[in-house]
């Protein structure tokens, strides 16, 4: 097993708990790990990334090969496009659909979503959207590891485990709005997924 | 046992606290941060009253852990590539005083310059100061590494270098604790003038150094983070070092590299195993993460046509590397990948909305107006964002400190008006001294110290002169009446530009102090606590 995946989006959008929940999850499943992490200059809105690799062998690289990610996971549609030198052949790209404009010259949304839509695996999901609806506008990145999980090949209950490890000293409240976050982005992708 | 899972800078820095450490010494810098950072929240680390405080800069850290050496302690001071510059003088000396309880110096280098000014490479400070360093490919090696790094160090009485670079850095995976070492007990050194470097005395010190080499060339051959791997195709020999050996084994299924390997994480460079791979091997790949030392020992001045890597084009010259990279160079096919669609724009970082920077930044431009631009000379942090549009405020960005040493200098040869934009922590780490200067040659400048109370670049770290900072420019002798402190925020604007303009106004050194928090130490703060 082996499940090679790029996080992207804009300094301060939460990619780095999604990557410890699906870290979390993977380790607690016996896998291996290793995650790549942007720290630094670009935390200052600039495009920020990371690489999860997840395996049952060993893994030498921290970073993912162009051509090599099984998932891109974004928390920002502009942001999921620009990694798409590394999506392999048959990976999957997901994405939320909700831009964050912090640009002059930020492109066309229309356009943005024909390009997004021309992908042939891809989820697109108005996770902001999602999340706002439940009174949780924070759990927008939940509902991307929701979205995600389909894909994952870790146990679901493994992920909601790293929901209740990661977010447990924030308290029952907080757990219980991120589970049902990621749970409303599961059911979305089973349901779109293309 | 359960794995802990850690970024490199952890993994070094747990490592270190589990071989004995007495101290953690060091200046932020990216990618380095983590490893204090780390000692300063684990509980261990605090309830063995281990030290772990920022220090003012690079150079001060060293020394200071040069001073626990000298009590007989294991220490470890921790830096980016360019805060080794700063600190440059009391390593290269520490070579020849050495170490009395074992010394790691521990510097990450930033190939590719993601956070930084260049991309210097700090093996070469290794091999300058003929001090043995360790570069860790994986994080269990960087965990491992401070066990050996501290006994070679109090074997030789030598300083050792760890180098990492961002990747490892920054990336996490599991690793395996071994036994805790207790720390030293407290000793002077046992030869009381080992601290001494009176000329006599360092001419001594320094033919000793240069006697221990081929030892120091023994304990790498005997390494057990120099592997020789060998393989059925001797066509090609390839020599890894640090990271380059992941991105080589990741590029054959399951690791299964028909090539003789040489994987180096200890330096001096093994001497025997090279002997080995340069006489089987037709050519010889050499595969380095940052820039080509090992290369370049192997080709000589004269080169060898046998040699391949960075020098003869078959790995780019600059930047880090990467598996595609290392890809090309096996002449292994490309896997099929898509190119980045046209229509995705840059995102370059920025100041953060309601950054009081920015409010600084438009009082400034305003004042400066009537000069035109090219008066500003700025230094690191976030504030070197003021540089992008739609603040164009400053003009240079050279190394910490430089904004006021520059504008002394700009300001005696005639530039009317010299500016000096610097942070709070910037000031603190060299801005003092050139305001010094400036006080000490009267010379015409204004100095901005933008005190936001934190470091904030780097990831929110203590300021080492917050509420200090009137009284320093004070002590230094700058005159009260014009150390004025303002509020960066839209509505004082008009007032704001006023007391710039009187300050470029007045012929001598002023300093204006615009004091507003960074808008996430609260939230900061909050989560400390
Ligand atoms: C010699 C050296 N050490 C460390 C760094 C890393 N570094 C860059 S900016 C910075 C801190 C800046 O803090 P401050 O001056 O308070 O400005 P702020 O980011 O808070 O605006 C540091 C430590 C560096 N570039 N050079
Ligand atoms: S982190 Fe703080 S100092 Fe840096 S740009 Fe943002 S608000 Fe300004």
């Amino acid at each position: 097993m082996k499940k090679d995946i790029i996080l992207a989006g804009v300094g301060g959008q939460g990619i780095l708990s999604i990557a410890a929940i699906i870290g979390y999850a993977a380790v607690e499943n016996g896998l291996n790990l290793k995650q790549a992490e942007v720290h630094g200059m670009s935390q200052r809105g600039g495009d920020v990334q990371s690489h999860l690799r997840i395996s049952d062998r060993e893994i030498y690289s921290d970073l993912i090969p162009q051509g090599g990610a099984d998932l891109i996971i974004s928390v920002e549609p502009m942001e999921a496009l620009r990694y798409m030198p590394y999506l392999s052949q048959n990976g999957w790209f997901i994405t939320n659909t909700t831009p964050f404009v912090n640009i002059p010259n930020y492109p066309d949304t229309e356009k943005l979503m024909n390009e997004v839509n021309s992908i042939p695996n891809h989820v697109a999901i108005n996770a902001d959207q999602i999340a706002k609806d439940m009174g949780a506008n924070r759990s927008m990145n939940m509902v991307m590891l929701g979205a995600a999980s389909v894909f994952l090949d870790i146990p679901y209950k493994k992920l909601e485990d790293g929901i209740k490890f990661v977010f447990g000293r924030k308290g029952d409240e907080v757990v219980k709005a991120n589970l049902k976050a990621m749970k409303a982005g599961k059911d979305f992708a089973e349901e779109n997924k293309a | 046992m359960k794995k802990l899972m850690l970024l490199g800078d952890e993994a070094i820095a747990q490592g270190a606290l589990d071989a004995g450490l007495s101290g953690a010494y060091g200046y932020p810098g990216t990618p380095s941060t983590e490893i204090v950072e780390y000692v300063q929240r684990n509980r261990e680390a605090i309830e063995r009253n281990v030290h772990l405080t920022w220090s003012a800069n690079e150079k001060t850290a060293m020394e200071e852990a040069l001073g626990m050496s000298y009590a007989g302690k294991r220490v470890i001071v921790t830096m980016k590539h360019v805060g080794l510059n700063v600190a440059a003088d009391p390593y290269m000396n520490s070579a020849l005083t050495g170490a009395n309880g074992g010394v790691i110096v521990a510097v990450a280098d930033d190939p590719s310059m993601h956070s930084s000014q260049n991309e210097q490479d700090s093996r070469y400070y290794a091999k300058f100061a003929l001090m043995p360093a360790l570069e860790p490919s994986n994080q269990q090696e960087a965990y491992e590494m401070p066990f050996l790094a501290y006994e070679i160090s109090e074997k030789y009485h030598l300083p050792v270098m760890m180098r990492l670079t961002t990747r490892l850095a920054h990336s996490r995976a599991g690793i395996k604790r071994r036994k805790v070492l207790k720390e030293n007990e407290l000793h002077k050194p046992e030869n009381p003038n080992q601290f001494m470097l009176l000329p006599a005395f360092a001419r001594k010190k320094y033919k000793h150094l240069l006697s221990i080499q081929e030892d120091l060339i023994r304990e790498s051959e005997n390494s057990p983070f120099n592997k020789y791997i060998d393989g059925e195709d001797k066509s090609l020999g390839i020599i890894a070092c640090g990271l380059g050996f992941n991105y080589l084994m990741e590029n054959f299924e399951a690791g299964k590299c028909p090539y003789p390997i040489l994987k180096i994480g200890q330096y001096p460079l093994p001497r025997k195993q090279i002997e080995k791979i340069m006489s089987e091997c037709e050519n010889i790949l050499v595969v380095e993460e940052g820039m080509p030392l090992a290369e370049e020992m192997l080709n000589g001045f004269l080169g060898n046509t046998k040699i391949k890597g960075r020098l003869d084009g078959t790995i780019p010259r600059d930047g880090e590397l990467n598996p595609q990279i290392v890809r090309k160079a096996l002449n292994l096919p490309e896997l099929p990948s898509q190119a980045i669609p046209d229509i995705v724009a840059g995102r370059p970082p920025a100041l953060c909305v309601g950054c009081p920077h920015i409010d600084t930044y438009k009082a400034l431009n305003e004042a400066l107006k009537p000069y035109g631009k090219g008066h500003v000379f700025s230094d690191i942090g976030c504030y070197t964002l003021g540089f992008l549009p739609p603040y164009k405020a400053i003009d240079t960005c050279v190394d910490m400190g430089a904004s006021v040493s520059m504008a002394v200098g700009a300001a005696d040869a005639g530039l009317f008006p010299a500016v000096a934009a610097i942070g709070d922590s910037t000031f603190g780490h060299s801005g003092m001294t050139p305001l010094l200067d400036a006080v000490l040659s009267k010379s015409n400048i204004v100095v901005i110290i933008m005190d936001n109370d934190i470091t904030a670049m780097t990831g929110m770290q203590d300021s080492q002169v917050t509420g200090r900072i009137e009284d320093i420019c004070t002590g230094v002798g700058v005159e009260k009446e014009h150390i004025r402190v303002i509020n960066p925020l839209s509505r004082h604007h008009e007032e704001n530009v006023k007391i710039i303009e009187e300050e470029l106004n007045y012929n001598g050194v002023s300093v204006i102090i615009p004091r507003r928090p960074c808008i996430h130490v609260y939230a900061k703060r909050k989560r400390k606590n």
